[in-house]
């Protein structure tokens, strides 16, 4: 395969890449240990081998705890000016229909109190349905699809809802280890309302026979907090000759409080 | 509810996530823009050139915009919010005001390939009274969050590893 220019730490052809054997090994060491733990672990590890790119780009300190101040328990404000009407279907994007099976991927932006997120900025991006971005960085070999960009946006509801048209994205190769591909995930930006509600994750399919795999969907050790990041299949958002429907309900942190 | 984990932006983001006007919150002709950049070091002090870092901020009087179009901006108000990603040599830039308050700050995000999770920092303005925050630090780890000025600029290096590891905050009570 080719070297990617201008991307630092990617391994060039010539670094032996470890087997799947050995990263699957790494990947149960790790769980193991956590099993016997009893602190639920909510968010991926930081310094999580596996996953080769973390090695040199993890803090080693801690996170250090502190009190939001005024500006961190506020979050930016978008508007109907900041979203175009067709941003949400990323199927209506160029002149033609994109190839791929076509899917809608609805659900709620939600605090940990079950309080939704009103009228916030929800962000996608994704590969196509050949499991090709068109990212300039991207060599993987399947093709590019004029009819496809693979990026979206919208604003939540006054009940937190969110609603994206688009194609199911297909799984893709990487050079983490040998014969390394990635499980096929919508990538998803979401905004709180506090500054400290940011984030950033990857929506993955229900039974996706890849997980087991992958040290990116392995590095969140704990089991019910893996299940977050799976769609599940809902035939009430199918539609009749149209499009399968996928649910998928984002939870992002702890509202803080005012006077803490 | 259970929190819905987070995961590594990974190295496709450039052609979504960035958009004309992001990382300029005033525009660079502004009489007070201040340009807000630094260069994303790895362990090994390698530039990152595939970072995207997000700044939120309170106005010049100290004051939360609250105010939308940070997407789609108009070249006057001030929503307190942008967007950069690194270039090629790992260097960040944004064009805002110099945030107001007694010990006033940028609060930053950092996302990168090669992050699991995001990150958040603070970049102080020198000069203040050190908060609850930077008085509970040692000199050596206070100082990753100052950032320095020299006339319009001020420049914030995001260490992600090593000796001189910037510091990186968690709001919560969890095991974050």
């Amino acid at each position: 395969m080719p070297t990617i220019p201008g991307v630092a730490n990617t391994p060039p052809s010539s670094v032996k890449l470890a087997s799947q054997e050995a990263i699957n090994a790494e990947i149960a060491l790790i769980a193991g240990g956590y099993e016997r733990g009893s602190q639920p672990e909510s968010h991926p590890r930081l310094d999580y081998l596996p996953y080769r790119s973390s090695a040199k780009r993890c803090p080693t300190n801690d996170l250090y705890r502190t009190d939001p101040e005024l500006i961190e328990r506020t979050a930016p404000v978008f508007g109907q000016q900041d979203v175009g009407p067709f941003d949400s279907d990323l199927t209506v994007q160029h002149l033609g229909a994109p190839i791929g099976e076509r899917i809608v991927v609805t659900g709620r932006v939600l605090d940990t109190d079950g309080r939704p997120i009103a009228g916030q900025l929800v962000e996608v991006w994704q590969a196509n349905a050949a499991g090709r971005y068109i990212h300039v960085r991207d060599q993987h070999q399947a093709p590019l699809d004029p009819n496809f960009t693979g990026f979206g946006r919208c604003l939540t509801g006054a009940d937190g809802s969110y609603s994206f048209t688009t194609v199911k994205p297909g799984p893709y190769p990487w050079r983490n280890h040998h014969n390394a591909w990635r499980p096929a995930h919508i990538h998803f930006s979401i905004f709180g309302r506090a500054f400290s509600q940011r984030l950033i994750t990857q929506m993955y399919f229900p039974g996706d026979p890849l997980f087991d795999y992958d040290p990116i969907f392995q590095s969140v050790l704990d089991r019910r907090s893996r299940e977050r990041i799976v769609a599940t299949y809902d035939h009430e958002v199918s539609s009749h000759e149209e499009h399968t429907g996928y649910r998928w309900d984002i939870v992002v942190g702890e509202t803080p409080m005012v006077n803490r | 509810m259970i929190e819905t984990p987070g995961q590594t932006i990974g190295p496709f983001f450039g052609f979504a996530l960035p958009y004309a006007g992001d990382s300029q919150l005033v525009p660079p002709g502004h009489p007070d823009a201040v340009q807000f950049s630094g260069l994303v070091l790895d362990g090994d002090g390698v530039a990152v050139p595939d970072a995207l870092i997000e700044i939120w901020q309170p106005d010049a009087e100290g004051s939360v915009a609250a105010r939308a179009g940070s997407l789609r901006r108009d070249g006057f108000t001030f929503t307190g919010w942008g967007r950069a990603a690194t270039d090629n040599s790992g260097r960040y830039s944004f064009s805002t005001l110099r945030p107001g308050g007694e010990a006033p700050f940028i609060a930053v995000t950092v996302f990168a390939r090669g992050l699991l999770h995001r990150l958040f920092t603070r970049a102080y303005l020198p000069g203040y009274p050190p908060d609850g925050l930077l008085s509970s630090l040692p000199e050596n780890r206070r100082r990753t969050l100052v950032a320095l000025e020299e006339g319009a600029s001020l420049t914030f290096d995001i260490k992600l590893q090593g000796a001189d590891e910037t510091v990186f905050l968690r709001f919560d009570n969890s095991s974050d």
